[in-house]
């Protein structure tokens, strides 16, 4: 079955070569265990690069093969990250914390060192006490189990709910958009217990960990690189067989579909709650190695950057996805970063930190005019040996 | 005679003073003044009031200009025989003496021969309250009018009976009607007779004012207390039991403890505390230190401690509830008399019914405001994506270019209601152009793909945001209001609305008119109406859908641009403006259901008055107003897919 499976997409073999090549090179060469040529900072981007590429395979899924062009994933991305996040700033804090309290002369209660943790994370939104929604956030398992659980419940709830009522096309988008905007809206609230417009910060550190951040950014890249494989597999699994007929078949012409007698709304739910957990597994690595996670990243804008890269590189293919997530994110970063040079026209001097968005825009737009296969449809020039 | 004496020795002595004609010091007033001397020149707080009042009630018809004087520090003592006139300064040094009784000048004396009398500031406002009764009876309206208003700033029990004994000498109706009002309040707050308070509070239960609240609210303001058993003749509003509804039992604890009656609760801290200050050779009362990390074992050990004597006795829980149960707590009023508690308690809940209702009329107000804003921001999505289906995104940057259009004219035309007239068609035609070239350059490759369209305009977006940002940096810009729409339309206390959502509101009329006219009455409405029916149909009729969606493309963002100049009234002026509209102004339509303006308008009604609402079930919190409300509609969605106002049949199409 496994064999065949491969067999039948060489395309998914060779992603994962280039992948274990790529994450093979820059381990070699990245700062930490390597020779050095790649700076800690570098390897963090290319890391959460990464989770973005398996974030945007999420969105191929729903959107290239459902046809459900959903604005609400960078939601679940970010849930995913809140997630782990709450789990990392908890357990950093209550390292630091009991430190602390131990250097008075009487060992400290549990409850004065809750209370000092509840201090120290909610002072900033003037609470100390811990919100029910950090109840679990003491353990790693169970936190890690939310990070799925969470995402997941709500995809599938709002997904009932929307694909129940048949909403569809622009405005199961819109709906996505307002979910996304309603989520965002309730986290910039200083009392939604997530810490407001501050969000978590101090998630880089892994707590009860000594090593150096260029060890720790390694290991975030390899679980990203890992996940991104893994996430890659399991879509192209998803998408090979008769399941992903079905969902193609729902993208092209959903009436006959479900006149054919196949429950369309199930397999919607089912690819709209899986992409969830997926989107929410790439912020959980994704924002580990950011840093810090606010509501702000959650913002509608987000997500349609997430579909936008997706369509420049190529809907229907994942690695298109792929392509489109790495290539547009790393190079937004490169033009926004500063490091491109400014072209003097004497009169006027061009920076690409104030003018990439302009071209960024317009780039989506002629994407979208001439080029509806984006980059991934380069790869429909070269001459294949199956085709005829 | 011995006066009289020392003036003409004086006289002689100072050879500049002029001759006086009579003799100074005669006056009635002079005499009062003279009676009262000492406590004048040492005049405090504490001891002039009685001296004031003499003066002010002693019927003299020189008594107001003295006091006048006198409150302005231009009463001068003379030095040689301690008599007191109103100086008025001549030259350098140098004072021209009247008479404070006839005004007669009695010459002009060097500052050397003067003693000044110079009243502090509450003197000078106990004067003032003398002279409110003169004012209140002045023949001016405008003197009589100030001196209510002063009442009214600054109330006193002691400006009662002049009030009052100055209404029915009052012809100026509308003085009469504040100066019944104002007795009403005062006797309220200070009156004698507990009858007559009664009556002033009853009389105006029906009032919605600030003050009248405001006069009742001391009356039933509570204290908490605390004694061995409920005391008598007390005006007591309540029992409170310690850990129920109003008081905790830390919070009557900590009473107990501030009326020095019980010894300090032990706190987890002052526990710590204690046990780290008995430390001996890492052990506490003979146990490890280590050991300490768990309240009951701490506790245990403080007991041990405190039996030895060593740290003052525990008191936990058990010895909190002991000693609560020792006294009684309860609520009293100030106001002693119970029938004036209960008549002003019962007015306030009259009161209170009134306002909340004119609360709601005033929430109703706010709603409508913020729907015709909303209605305004999505009139033109109602055209562009109601009727024509196009997903325009950058909808809201074309809002934003009307607004910046605003403000460049303001630049240019500094007279602000000149440049609104200017900017408003200004703005239709930069934003109809820029909706043109867009429909004609991108969107009408997309009419079969309006996913893409989503995408597509969705970069036109972000470049126009960058451009905008890039052009204008990124501060917020001005967009001021003409003059005339400055300030608020009061109707009570409780009900206003500024005129600036008095104008949106019109406006948002006025644009609702205009589209029912142009799609109901002219040749591009019914062209319109033709091609999003069925375009082929239409052109086989003669007529140019291309064109017609050019056009119809441009009038829903030139409207944009309008909406935004009035949007920039109000809102700070930024890039990210539009953005702020966009999700509102699509959820407007799909509530409303497509296709149809009163769909749109029923979705700005509702979503404005549903965010009201909730903004008003909390209001601290708009945030979260906006988070229920959009998840409101989601469900909504749910059980009207299309809208409130959904097409049916043919034209629902898909």
């Amino acid at each position: 079955m496994r064999q065949s499976f491969i067999a039948k997409n060489p395309s998914v073999l060779v992603f994962l070569s280039i992948l274990a090549l790529f994450t093979l090179l820059v381990t070699v060469f990245a700062e930490g265990p390597g020779a050095g040529l790649i700076p800690t900072s570098f390897v963090k981007t290319l890391g959460k690069t990464l989770c973005l590429c398996l974030i945007a395979i999420a969105m191929d899924l729903i959107w290239g093969y459902t046809g459900i062009l959903s604005l609400g994933h960078f939601a679940f991305f970010g849930l995913g990250g809140y997630m782990i996040g709450m789990w990392l700033m908890y357990e950093r804090t209550r390292l630091i914390v009991s430190d602390a309290l131990a250097q008075g002369d009487i060992p400290p209660t549990e409850a004065e060192v809750v209370d000092a943790i509840g201090t120290q994370i909610f002072g900033v939104v003037g609470s100390s006490e811990f919100p029910v929604v950090w109840m679990f956030a003491d353990s790693l398992v169970l936190q890690l189990m939310l990070v799925v659980l969470v995402p997941g419940v709500l995809a599938a709830i709002f997904g009932w709910l929307a694909f129940r009522s048949r909403v569809t096309g622009v405005y199961l988008s819109i709906l996505t958009q307002a979910m996304t905007l309603a989520l965002a809206l309730y986290l910039f609230q200083n009392d939604s217990g997530l810490r407001g417009n501050n969000g978590l910060s101090g998630l880089q550190n892994l707590p009860g960990v000594e090593a150096p951040q260029s060890e720790v950014s390694m290991w975030f890249f390899w679980a990203s690189a890992l996940a991104l494989g893994l996430g890659y597999m399991l879509a192209a699994w998803v998408v090979s067989g008769k399941f992903g007929s079905v969902i193609r078949g729902i993208r092209d012409n959903e009436a006959r579909v479900r006149f054919l007698g196949y429950p369309v709304e199930t397999f919607k739910l089912a690819v709209f709650t899986l992409t969830a957990c997926i989107a929410a597994i790439a912020g959980a690595l994704y924002y580990p190695q950011a840093g810090i996670i606010n509501p702000a990243e959650m913002a509608p804008v987000a997500s349609i950057y997430l579909a936008v890269w997706v369509a420049i590189g190529g809907r229907g293919r994942l690695y298109g996805a792929v392509i489109g997530a790495a290539f547009v994110s790393l190079v937004s970063t490169w033009f926004t970063g500063g490091q491109a040079p400014d072209i003097p026209l004497g009169f006027y001097t061009i920076k690409w930190v104030d003018w990439w968005q302009v071209i960024l825009g317009l780039s989506f737009v002629l994407v979208t005019l001439f080029a509806p296969k984006g980059i991934g449809g380069l790869f429909d020039l070269l001459p294949r040996k199956d085709r005829t | 005679m011995k006066r009289l004496f020392l003036a003409c020795l004086a006289l002689i002595c100072a050879c500049q003073v002029s001759l006086a004609q009579t003799p100074a010091g005669s006056g009635p007033l002079q005499q009062l003044l003279q009676d009262n001397r000492a406590l004048i020149e040492k005049s405090s707080r504490k001891t002039i009031g009685p001296v004031i009042d003499s003066i002010a009630s002693s019927g003299l018809p020189q008594a107001r200009s003295f006091l006048e004087a006198w409150q302005a520090k231009e009463i001068w003592q003379r030095k040689e025989d301690g008599l007191f006139f109103i100086g008025a300064e001549v030259a350098k040094r140098s004072y021209a003496l009247s008479d404070p009784d006839d005004g007669a000048v009695v010459g002009d004396y060097d500052k050397g021969d003067l003693k000044q009398l110079k009243p502090n500031s509450g003197v000078r406002a106990m004067i003032a309250t003398a002279l409110v009764q003169f004012q209140l009876s002045d023949p001016d309206p405008a003197t009589r009018a100030e001196a209510l208003l002063a009442i009214e700033r600054a109330p006193g029990a002691e400006l009662l009976a002049p009030l009052r004994a100055s209404i029915d000498g009052e012809k100026d109706p509308a003085l009469k009607a504040r100066k019944t009002r104002l007795a009403l309040l005062l006797t309220i707050a200070y009156g004698a007779d507990e009858a007559k308070r009664i009556a002033a509070i009853e009389g105006l239960s029906g009032d919605l004012s600030v003050d009248v609240r405001a006069a009742l609210n001391p009356l039933v303001a509570v204290t908490v207390e605390l004694a061995k058993e409920v005391p008598q003749g007390r005006n007591i509003a309540r029992t409170l039991t310690p850990g129920e509804e109003g008081l905790s039992r830390n919070d009557a604890y900590d009473m107990l403890v501030a009326a020095g009656h019980v010894p300090k609760r032990t706190t987890p801290d002052a526990l710590r505390q204690a046990l780290a200050a008995n430390i001996e050779g890492g052990r506490v009362a003979g146990v490890p230190v280590a050991q300490l990390s768990n309240e009951l074992v701490r506790e245990k050990v403080y007991e041990g401690l405190a039996s030895d004597g060593k740290v003052p006795p525990f008191v936990g829980e058990d010895a909190i509830t002991i000693a609560l149960n020792r006294y009684v707590f309860f609520e009293t009023y100030a106001e002693p008399s119970g029938a004036v508690t209960d008549a002003a308690r019962q007015a306030l809940e009259r009161i209170g019914t009134k306002v909340a209702l004119n609360q709601a009329v005033d929430l109703g107000l706010d709603a409508i405001s913020l729907a015709s804003i909303y209605f305004l921001a999505a009139i033109g999505l109602a055209i562009t994506f109601g009727l024509m289906g196009v997903i325009n995104m950058a909808h809201g940057e074309f809002i934003m270019m009307g607004a910046y259009t605003g403000y460049v004219v303001q630049q240019v035309i500094p007279n602000h209601t000149v440049s609104i007239l200017v900017a408003i068609p200004l703005a239709f035609g930069v934003t109809f152009a820029a909706g043109v070239a867009m429909e004609r350059l991108v969107i009408r490759h997309l009419y079969n793909r309006p996913l893409e369209t989503l995408l597509a305009t969705f970069g036109i977006s972000i470049a126009l945001q960058q451009l905008a940002k890039n052009i204008f940096g990124t501060q917020a810009r001005p967009l001021t209001a003409p003059g005339w729409l400055d300030g608020a339309w009061v109707i009570n206390d409780v009900v206003s609305i500024s005129y600036i959502r008095i104008a949106i509101f019109v406006l948002a009329l006025i644009f609702l008119a205009l589209f029912l006219f142009i799609m109901r009455r002219t040749r591009l409405g019914l062209e319109t109406r033709a091609v999003t029916q069925n375009p082929r149909m239409a052109s086989s009729m003669g007529i140019n859908p291309g064109r017609v969606n050019m056009l119809t493309f441009g009038l829903g963002s030139g409207i944009a641009g309008i909406a935004g100049v009035a949007i920039g009234l109000f809102a700070k002026v930024t890039s990210e403006l539009g953005q702020d509209y966009i999700v509102q102004s699509f959820m407007t339509v799909v509530v409303g259901g497509v296709g149809n303006i009163f769909g749109t308008l029923a979705g700005a009604a509702m979503i404005g008055s549903l965010q009201k609402g909730i903004e008003w079930l909390n209001p601290s919190n708009t945030l979260a107003a906006q988070t229920y409300m959009i998840i409101f509609i989601i469900i909504f969605i749910q059980f009207r897919p299309r809208g409130i106002i959904a097409l049916k049949g043919r034209a629902a199409g898909d």
